[in-house]
């Protein structure tokens, strides 16, 4: 396995005695879309800090390309992009000076084609010399995101990308996300949304109360998270299910006034379902679907957790 | 793992980004950055050099306005080198761009070098700015332009860095006005530009010699007119302890992180 960054026995304990991190070890393949996963306050603003030099770390080393990120820092530096949660941008500058003030304060020589580039697949090129605090927070965050591409770095940070973004600008994310893994370059998002995780991922790690519960392969993941539930309210409460039923995941609820059926995203078959609940005469008043939400899926990864 | 190549030991382009984007703030604020002390300086020789002087005769053999001359660079060049250099470092704290500036790879002594250097430069080019402004309102004699270029050069890093620490350490903009306007302003008043600490009683000539101030204006005027309060090596001795010094606190705040990062 090709490792680009090495997190190892990380920890943070901030001065206020709040412990922000309990220590996380955590690789990153090269070339991977690796999204972190969890709720707010969970500690992935303060793993990714840490990784990028803002915060010193209470323990442990992160390994970037191979350079210790706090002895080599320069190294290390020079291989990360972050595009930070915040819309934090000198207002009072142009889009262009301050793509280039990024690339070169990386420690990269001025490049013209390359940031005209940049700006272009960012749609920014026509704004190049409007002043930042002219554009709209969509346009904000695009600056934000060139900035952090201007030294050309190996691997890119998203701490939260798409809180407060519009559709265009999410739709045009994904896309710059997927060119830039196409290129090669490593790209670790941070987000509460698990349909964000689900869309762009290839590995999910889920982080909560400062602890990487379980990190995996997206797709065993959602497999194992994705659990749905609809539940029937029936007209008539039934005894038993019928067994002509049988072989499907349903069950009776609520005295046999409600038929629950469970099913995962890749496993859906409400419409035969329903044709069969119709062929059976079993008549329904009431449909509510309902999809395990991030909360739910914590309750039951760290009660699994703890009961292990 | 993968390895990458090292990066150079010194990040010259991380150093002239910031120098750069410094400077383009100045010229964004050309008004502030340089009329202003202009059109005060000149207010200042309206009235001690020309209502007030008249009555004085001469300080020492020269001529009264001839004579402010160099406390008045003096004032200047300490109130703008702590102010320019402590907004250029407390501003990105204060929009949050700072993050950039920490996750990128610079050390900290070249983020001062970009940051001081900056406003240093700014100083400087200000003090001959009023030092040309002045020699339209008075004669002019510089016994020793290279101690006199020495002394701008030393004094205007020497506050940069000052004002750098006061950028790093104020939490508000009321903090960032409060250095200057409580401490500096008063000491380089008190500091002999506009007199001679001779020209005092006892004991406050006594107690003039505390004021680190009357040492940067007393060298600083030896170098325009071989004359001064206290004897130039002792002037420059005083800047350099005082360069030592902000040099001495910037490391330990880089080594801790106090106030920059958590």
């Amino acid at each position: 396995m090709d490792v680009v960054l090495s997190v190892a026995g990380v920890s943070k304990v901030y001065a206020s005695g709040q412990r922000a991190l309990e220590p996380v070890n955590l690789d990153i393949r090269r070339g991977e879309i690796f999204a972190l996963l969890g709720p707010n306050g969970a500690g992935k603003t303060t793993l990714i800090s840490i990784i990028c030099g803002i915060v010193t770390p209470s323990t442990g080393t992160v390994t970037v390309l191979g350079h210790d990120a706090q002895r080599d820092f320069r190294s290390a530096r020079r291989a990360i992009g972050l595009v930070p949660q915040e819309l934090s941008v000198d207002m009072f500058e142009t889009v262009l000076a301050t793509v280039k003030f990024s690339r070169r304060l990386f420690g990269r020589a001025p490049d013209n084609a390359y940031v005209e580039q940049v700006l272009r697949d960012l749609s920014l090129w026509d704004k190049r010399d409007a002043k930042i605090r002219e554009l709209s927070g969509g346009m904000k965050r695009r600056v934000l995101i060139a900035k952090a591409l201007s030294h050309e770095p190996d691997i890119l940070f998203l701490d939260e990308p798409t809180v407060g973004v519009d559709v265009a600008l999410r739709r045009d994310m994904w896309k710059l996300v997927h060119r830039l893994r196409a290129k090669g370059t490593t790209i670790i998002l941070t987000t509460h949304y698990i349909e964000e995780a689900e869309e762009m991922a290839d590995r999910v790690g889920v982080i909560d109360k400062g602890r990487i519960i379980l990190v995996e392969d997206k797709a065993a993941l959602m497999k194992k998270l994705g659990k749905r539930r609809m539940a029937i309210t029936l007209q008539t409460p039934m005894a038993a299910v019928p067994s002509a039923l049988e072989g499907w995941s349903v069950a009776l609820d609520d005295e046999g006034k409600t038929l629950v059926y469970t099913f995962d995203s890749e496993n859906e078959h409400i419409p035969i379902l329903l044709a069969k609940l119709g062929e059976l005469g079993i008549g329904y008043s009431d449909l509510e679907t309902h999809k395990s939400s991030l909360e739910d899926i914590f309750v039951d990864l760290v009660e699994r957790k703890d009961a292990a | 793992m993968s390895t990458s190549t090292h990066a150079p030991a010194i990040n010259l382009h991380g150093i002239w980004a910031i120098y750069r984007f410094e400077m383009a703030r100045a010229l964004r604020t050309l008004w502030q950055s340089l009329v202003t002390p202009v059109i005060t300086t000149s207010l200042y020789f309206v009235v001690f050099g020309g209502a007030i002087g008249s009555k004085i005769s001469t300080v020492g053999g020269v001529g009264y306005g001839s004579f402010i001359v160099p406390g008045l660079i003096m004032l200047s060049l300490l109130t703008q080198s702590i102010s320019n250099a402590s907004i250029g470092i407390y501003f990105p704290k204060f929009t949050g761009t700072v993050f950039e500036l920490l996750s990128a790879p610079v050390s900290a002594m070249e983020m001062v070098v970009g940051y001081v250097g900056a406003a240093a430069t700014k100083s400087i080019v200000l003090g001959l700015i009023i030092l040309a402004t002045a020699a339209l309102f008075v004669p002019l004699q510089i016994v020793h332009p290279f101690a006199m270029l020495a002394f701008l050069v030393l004094t205007s890093v020497a506050f940069s860095l000052f004002g750098f620490i006061i950028g790093v350490w104020a939490k508000g903009f009321e903090q960032l006005s409060f250095v200057p306007a409580l401490l500096i302003t008063p000491l380089t008043f008190l500091g002999g530009a506009f007199y001679s600490i001779d020209m005092l009683p006892q004991p406050w000539r006594t107690v003039s010699l505390f004021n680190p101030v009357v040492y940067l204006v007393s060298g600083f005027r030896w170098a325009f007119f071989d004359k001064g309060d206290v004897s130039v090596g002792v002037s420059l001795g005083v800047t350099a302890v005082f360069l030592l010094a902000c040099l001495g606190v910037i490391s330990w705040i880089f080594k801790t992180g106090w106030r920059m990062k958590n």
